[in-house]
């Protein structure tokens, strides 16, 4: 490889240091900013988690009292919903490598992607100033639910004001990646030749545009609410609280997807790469993401099952809960069938691609008992929504982006981790996260609610094993960290392809190019040209 | 970027991209009205007595003359567009100088209107206001909340518009470019176009 092209971590422009990264619309860097911001507020939300579990080791008050355990699990849910798994993928890796991989030199509005990542970083301060500005930190949870969210003293406005600013970024990034793609793919690049990480992309780009402004206005009617008591949400004043609800899952479900489907993105890259095989069925992946973002906008209902809608209604919704499994089912057949005959390479990436699907498939599956009806009356508000929900999004989106991780990290700084402190890494987490998440299927079941610090005695052996599992789960995490955090440093040099991909992120210089193509990249074959 | 140490300097645009990407802002747009209008029918159906008689309040010939000049701001909008084209810049910027005009004169009355509102005690949080039906208090919330909105909107309308004023008079758009024209031109019909809904709901519905 010749070395007359400057990397992008070289590369001296306008600004010198932090500046140059700053103000830098190089969407390589713009995704690096995004990384390091995102890894750290993922670091205090699993903290906020670690504390969390800790408290609930033991009935009865261990570490904090219950008004702390309410601002935690609200803080731990707004970070990590809004400031990690949200914008994770696609502000991520999805900046990084959406240009590269249909052959463009930058995303189609540099400047605004800038503006995004301002946006981003905007929210999270304001979002964060909850906790120290006014009276005390928010303890609604995450969802902000009406009149609670109305009445109460501590902080919520400016919770919900930096949700509001964090929505505009993701609305901001969804608007370019969509133009992106559609105005700077490499010749040849035809739709049907395009990856499938970029067309998971693409998915997801029209549901940040079309949902994210339902939980914007949503969110401001909040801001009027308690500013200028409406009363939009206030039943004293002849408001509908359900109809809050119904305006913020209208949102929150199909943003449950903008979560997803970049993680399957991801596995329908690593798949493909470690079986050094073409992907089984492109165009059912396709279509079925398309599926999933169009069937997901019918479901909101199912969150509230138990809030008194009309009988007819909650069979309307239970019955579309249990046709939007089908297009991730589908991926699922696919990616199995992908691994089936191949020759399989067996590395880190891998190891946290095939986990994702085995947690995948438990966190859905364990869906569908919340999707009907009569048992989701029995399981409402215990601790088995909370398991299902980590495992479909922790296990989801985290073991993704893991995957991601793992996958791109020779590309991203040029060097390679250490290979067995990864693999141990991976061991250890998943371990724990099975101890920490399953047993709150089976403390669900039992009956403990979700969201109090406290619990019947009868509980107790249960949340110890599953807050055993979050201290391992964590030890895991750091050693993952630890080693990806040194080897960009002080790792070995990475080969331009050290995995054999295909994609063409993998036919440039590891760490790329200023400009990331020297010659513009003709297309003339499929993404997974295994022959 | 320009990158000289690459030898490369290649101006990178592309309007086609320009115009996509005003239009899936403008998708988010209405889909973030579309949030409010269903928050509006729902309590039109659950109030409805209330929100025909709330209605009553409100003063249709400035709402109706409001209207006017909100449309005839859009065909002003839409000549420097077409003169633009032309490279009439001087029509251009008189209709762009017409349409801020206008959009000043359209907020300028919903000041007065909204002034009127306030002398009367019909304003959310007011004592006088929750003394009446519910009805009343969800009519006034939405409308103050909805206009209110909507204003903000025009008032980022009528920025946009000035920037594209002083782009066109130090000729950065000009006849062979001028698609920041053409996207503040979509901004503002879009502006234009949720007025046209706004309106018949509050105004003349009862």
């Amino acid at each position: 490889m010749s070395q007359n092209f400057v990397s992008y971590l070289e590369y001296r422009g306008k600004y010198k240091g932090i500046l140059g990264w700053i103000f830098s619309t190089d969407h390589k860097r713009i995704g690096l900013l995004y990384l390091y911001a995102i890894m750290s507020f993922f670091i205090v939300g699993a903290i906020l988690g670690l504390l969390m579990k800790i408290e609930l080791i033991a009935p009865g008050k261990t570490i904090m009292d219950a008004q702390t355990y309410n601002a935690f699990f609200t803080l731990h849910g707004i970070t990590m919903i809004f400031l990690v798994v949200i914008p994770g993928i696609p502000a991520i890796f999805g900046n990084f490598f959406l240009p590269i991989m249909i052959g463009a030199k930058d995303v189609a509005f540099p400047r605004l992607n800038l503006l995004s990542w301002w946006l981003y970083i905007t929210g999270a301060a304001i979002a964060l100033s909850s906790q120290f500005l006014g009276s005390g930190p928010p303890d609604t949870g995450w969802t902000f639910y009406a009149p609670y969210s109305l009445s109460i003293p501590t902080n919520v406005l400016s919770a919900v004001l930096g949700a509001f600013v964090l929505g505009f970024s993701s609305i901001l990034t969804g608007i370019n990646f969509i133009t992106t793609i559609h105005r700077m793919k490499a010749p040849g690049m035809k739709w049907m030749k395009m990856p499938l990480f970029p067309w998971s992309l693409y998915a997801t780009g029209w549901i940040q545009i079309l949902a994210t402004p339902i939980i914007g206005i949503t969110l401001l009617m909040i801001v009027a609410e308690r500013l200028f008591k409406i009363g939009f949400f206030d039943p004293t004043l002849g408001g509908d609280p359900l109809l809050y609800q119904h305006l913020f899952w209208i949102y929150s479900h199909p943003a449950v997807y903008i979560m997803i489907l970049p993680a399957m993105g991801v596995i329908s890259e690593v798949i493909p790469t470690f079986a050094r095989k073409t992907i089984f069925g492109y165009t059912a992946i396709v279509i079925s993401s398309f599926g999933i973002a169009f069937i997901g906008y019918f479901v909101w209902g199912h969150h509230m099952f138990a809030a008194g809608l009309s009988a007819r209604s909650l069979w309307f919704f239970s019955l579309l809960t249990f046709i939007v499994a089908i297009p991730s089912a589908i991926k699922v057949f696919n990616w199995v069938a992908t691994l089936y005959k191949g020759s399989i390479n067996v590395q880190t990436p891998l190891y946290w691609a095939i986990s994702f699907i085995f947690v995948f498939m438990v966190g859905g599956l364990s869906g569908l008992f919340l999707g009907s009806l009569s048992t989701d009356v029995y399981l409402t508000d215990t601790a088995f929504v909370v398991g299902h929900f980590h495992f479909i999004v922790f296990g989801g989106m985290g073991y993704a982006f893991m995957a991601a991780i793992h996958y791109w990290f020779p590309k991203i700084f040029g060097r390679m981790y250490d290979k067995s402190w990864a693999n141990t890494g991976w061991l250890i987490f998943f371990m724990g996260f099975l101890a920490l998440y399953f047993t709150m299927f089976y403390l669900g079941m039992m009956g403990q609610p979700r969201r109090t610090y406290d619990y019947f005695p009868e509980y107790h052996a249960g949340n110890i094993v599953s807050s055993l599992g979050a201290i391992i789960m964590i030890f895991g995490l750091a050693i993952i960290i630890i080693n990806l955090v040194r080897s960009a440093r002080h790792g070995e040099k990475a080969a331009a392809d050290p995995w054999g991909g295909k994609t063409l992120e993998w036919t440039i210089p590891s760490p790329p190019p200023i400009e990331n193509f020297e010659e513009m990249p003709e297309i003339t074959h499929g993404p997974y040209d295994y022959k | 970027m320009i990158n000289m140490e690459h030898g490369s300097i290649i101006e990178h645009r592309d309007d086609e991209a320009s115009r996509i990407g005003m239009w899936l802002f403008i998708f988010t747009e209405l889909f973030l009205f579309a949030g409010l209008f269903l928050v509006f029918t729902v309590y039109r159906i659950k109030y409805h007595d209330g929100f025909h008689l709330a209605a009553k309040e409100l003063n249709v010939t400035i709402g109706t003359i409001n209207s006017i000049i909100l449309l005839f701001s859009g065909m002003t909008m839409g000549i420097s567009y077409l003169t633009i084209q032309k490279g009439k810049n001087k029509i251009t910027l008189i209709m762009l100088a017409m349409t801020i005009l206008l959009g000043i004169i359209f907020l300028v009355n919903k000041y007065f209107e909204w002034r009127v509102k306030f002398e009367h005690g019909l304003f959310p949080g007011s004592s006088e206001l929750i003394s009446l039906s519910k009805g009343d208090v969800m009519f006034f919330g939405l409308y103050f909340f909805m206009t209110g909105l909507h204003a903000l909107h025009l008032i980022a309308g009528l920025i946009f518009i000035a920037i594209v004023f002083w782009a066109v008079i130090r000729s950065r758009v000009h006849s062979a470019k001028f698609a920041l024209l053409e996207n503040c031109s979509l901004y503002w019909h879009l502006v234009d176009l949720i007025w046209i809904f706004l309106f018949p709901l509050f105004y003349l519905i009862n």
